[in-house]
């Protein structure tokens, strides 16, 4: 029973993924630490060095579905999750459930030494770290530009053009790819859409939505023509299939995050023709408004509110350790746009780098935009299948907005 | 058995039924009709590596004193219930009035949540109940004519779908109907269409997930039905066959009214069960095209958005959903027992 019992919890500590390899002190040397966040590899590596104070219990959970776990799992007292890794969208719904705590007393005794611009303040109180910034560009495939003589398209209307041309040839059936996942996903890329067409999501000063407008039309027309080079499932694929799409070949054009990719470029998962050919461009536009079709982002960690402050040092100095200069070498350098000391910019970053520079806008952190964010996710999805109209898609999104905003007191 | 016996007896599952059944439900209804306070916002500047902006933010001192006020929230009455994300009463009085004909209110009808889901969600019902008893009739009485030394295998081989986890089960059918999926090549090359893609059209989708749930529940119903085939008295059987009834007749007349109680038992489980359909919409990524008042229900409380008097309000109206499904099925069963 005894040794049934070991194994049990043997595998109980390997599912939570805790590593434990390379200890050494990071400052405080007991408490709880347990990660919530995204997965994709930056990620990983952060878990995996803050894994190694000694000492420390460090947890790690990392999955796609961080959000929908995140809020719930810090709500509780003592919080499950003592740490979320979060990007500016989300910190939102943390910040507007009350749990995560400011950090300025950790800060001025463990992390002295984070350089100014890491800490994310909100109302003059260090909220988060930053350790990365991401965006999503254009990811293309040289070898079949090259072959077609097709310009690397700087605008969403290129990418059509050229999504047209590589059909015609016979080479690609569906050239095009996206992750245009109903739900989040398709969301965001209206997000990005809406606003390279030059729209402003609420009325100004207000809660009040306002997409239903030229933009918004300009925005889903845009997204539908694409579509239409998609493979046709693409309603349901999120970024990690639209990588695989992209692996396997099938696609030579796409928006697609920064933070992913390095692993398009690895020689893992894909035939050489793809991985070597594979080439990142900036941000693209949309229509003659001049701004780009694309959101910056910052991705950073949080501390519980709901935990002792012992764990909240604990977690502090753990999460810390997972992103300080050491953690870089050879792999992980090109994993994202690292914020930390020593970082060398590697040429698979690059667009994250001309996304910044071309002054995209960041993603907006509004405390009801994750509602809006929703609403958008849940209805854009018929008018892409041809089912309604883009103005119906649009007030459909105005009136979901509304009623939940409304529930949660932000509308009177 | 005496009063006092049967009292002592009943106890720890009324107990139970009271804690876990009826509290929460009470819960429920309470929740779905107050929502959260109203938000006090303020205005802040937030600074981070792309530059210091000015933007909102929730003041969470003024909402805990909100919320110490009155816990619950603000009492909104049937608000939640009738907004357009539930009932959506004004949307419907408004598409009523404003209808060129019966066709134009029905499709904007369906395009408010709450009826695209309950279209879908009775559809569903109504094709996967009968089909899944029908099958798991049909497979009972194959199986039960089999000889013994078969019959434990094949008993074991029609459970399976029952025994596999319903998302994991999803899911492998998810990737066997993908487009570069072993059945989704196959029905590709059957239609002759190489871009016909299962996941890309609705009434596809439906489909698969109604042939997926009949697959699913299916097994239930043999291994219920292949347990009453035990009990069917072989003298009336036997008498039949003298009578010159054929095998069908058999069936028709000595096995299916025999079955009849269970038949209704099972179509009141599946009843419930298809009605609260969730799985597969999410494993086969089918939110585009099919939703469920479950999947609202989860939706609304796994967001980041967290709807909680949303999701509660959805819930009471599945429970008045299924009490009317069921009604029919309870009354019957009512008449046939209630009285001895």
């Amino acid at each position: 029973m005894y040794q049934f019992k070991k194994a049990l919890l043997t595998s109980a500590f390997l599912l939570g993924g805790s590593v434990a390899a390379f200890a050494a002190s990071c400052g405080v040397d007991s408490g709880r630490v347990n990660i919530v966040g995204n997965e994709f590899p930056a990620i990983q590596t952060v878990a995996a060095n803050a894994a190694k104070c000694e000492g420390l219990d460090v947890k790690a959970n990392l999955t796609a579905d961080h959000q929908k776990i995140n809020l719930a799992g810090m709500q509780g007292d003592p919080a499950e999750y003592t740490t979320a890794i979060i990007a500016n969208s989300s910190i939102v719904a943390l910040m507007n459930g009350d749990v995560i705590r400011p950090l300025d007393d950790l800060v001025a005794k463990h992390g002295q030494d984070i350089p100014k611009n890491q800490l994310i303040t909100i109302d003059g109180k260090v909220m988060a770290v930053a350790f990365m910034a991401n965006a999503q560009h254009l990811v293309y495939r040289k070898d079949i530009l090259e072959e077609l003589d097709i310009a690397v398209p700087t605008s969403y209307e290129e990418v059509l053009a050229a999504a047209e041309k590589i059909r015609a040839s016979g080479k690609l059936q569906n050239p095009v790819g996206g992750a245009y996942k109903t739900g989040w996903n398709l969301a965001q890329e209206f997000v990005n859409m809406y606003l390279g067409a030059g729209g402003e999501f609420y009325k100004p000063g207000t809660a009040e939505v306002a997409v239903n407008n030229e933009k918004g039309v300009e925005a889903l027309e845009m997204m539908k023509a694409l579509s239409e080079y998609m493979n046709p499932d693409f309603l349901t694929h999120d970024s990690n299939l639209t990588s695989d799409e992209w692996e396997a070949g099938n696609v030579a054009l796409m928006n697609m995050w920064g933070s992913r990719t390095g692993r398009l470029m690895d020689d893992e998962g894909a035939e050489p023709v793809v991985y070597e050919n594979t080439t990142v461009g900036g941000p693209l536009t949309v229509g003659d408004s001049g701004k780009r079709a694309t959101t910056l982002w910052w991705d950073g960690w949080t501390v519980a509110k709901n935990i002792s402050d012992e764990d909240a040092e604990a977690t502090f100095v753990a999460m810390k350790n997972g992103i300080s200069p050491s953690i870089l070498d050879d792999e992980t350098m090109g994993q994202a746009v690292w914020m930390i000391d020593g970082y060398q910019p590697a040429p698979v970053n690059q667009g994250v780098f001309d996304t910044i520079a071309a002054g995209a806008a960041p993603y907006p952190m509004l405390p009801y935009h994750g509602l809006l964010h929703t609403a958008i996710g849940d209805n854009i999805s018929d008018f892409l299948q041809g089912k309604e109209s883009a103005e119906q898609a649009l007030s459909d999104i105005e009136a979901a907005y509304t009623a939940s905003a409304t529930e949660k007191g932000f509308l009177k | 058995m005496k009063h006092k016996t049967f009292f002592w007896f009943m106890i720890p599952s009324l107990l139970a039924m009271l804690l876990f059944i009826a509290m929460p439900i009470v819960s429920v209804l309470i929740q779905s009709v107050y929502a959260p306070h109203e938000q006090v916002i303020v205005e802040v500047e937030n600074c981070g590596p792309f530059g210091c902006e000015t933007s909102t933010a929730v003041d969470q001192d003024a909402t805990r004193e909100l919320r110490e006020a009155e816990p619950l929230g603000r009492f909104v009455g049937n608000d939640i219930y009738t907004d357009r994300n539930h009932l959506a009463t004004s949307q419907v009085g408004a598409a009523w009035s404003s209808s060129t004909g019966i066709g134009d209110f029905i499709s904007k009808l369906l395009n408010l949540p709450f009826y695209g889901a309950l279209l879908f969600t009775l559809t569903y019902t109504a094709v996967v109940t009968p089909m899944a008893l029908l099958f798991g009739f049909v497979i009972a009485l194959a199986v039960n004519t089999l000889p013994k030394l078969l019959k434990g295998p094949m008993i074991f081989f029609s459970l399976l779908p029952m025994i596999v986890t319903p998302l994991i089960g999803a899911l492998i059918l998810f990737w066997m109907i993908d487009a570069r999926g072993v059945l989704g090549s196959f029905i590709q090359w059957i239609a002759n269409d190489p871009d016909l893609s299962l996941k890309a059209s609705t009434p596809l989708t439906w489909a698969m997930l109604m042939v997926y749930g009949i697959w699913s529940s299916a097994p239930f119903a043999f291994v219920v039905y292949y347990a009453g085939l035990q009990t069917v008295p072989d003298d009336t059987l036997e008498s039949a066959m003298i009578d010159g009834a054929t095998p069908f007749e058999r069936i028709r007349y000595v096995v299916l009214p025999h079955l009849l109680p269970l038949t209704t038992f099972m179509a009141l489980i599946k009843i419930m069960d298809n009605f609260r359909v969730f799985e597969p919409i999410v494993s086969f990524n089918a939110a585009a095209h099919a939703q469920s008042l479950s999947y609202f229900i989860f939706n609304d409380l796994g967001g980041e958005t967290q709807l909680l008097s949303s999701s509660a309000a959805t819930s009471v109206l599945t429970i008045i959903g299924v009490s009317i499904l069921l009604s029919p099925v309870l009354v019957r069963t009512w008449r046939d027992y209630g009285k001895s």
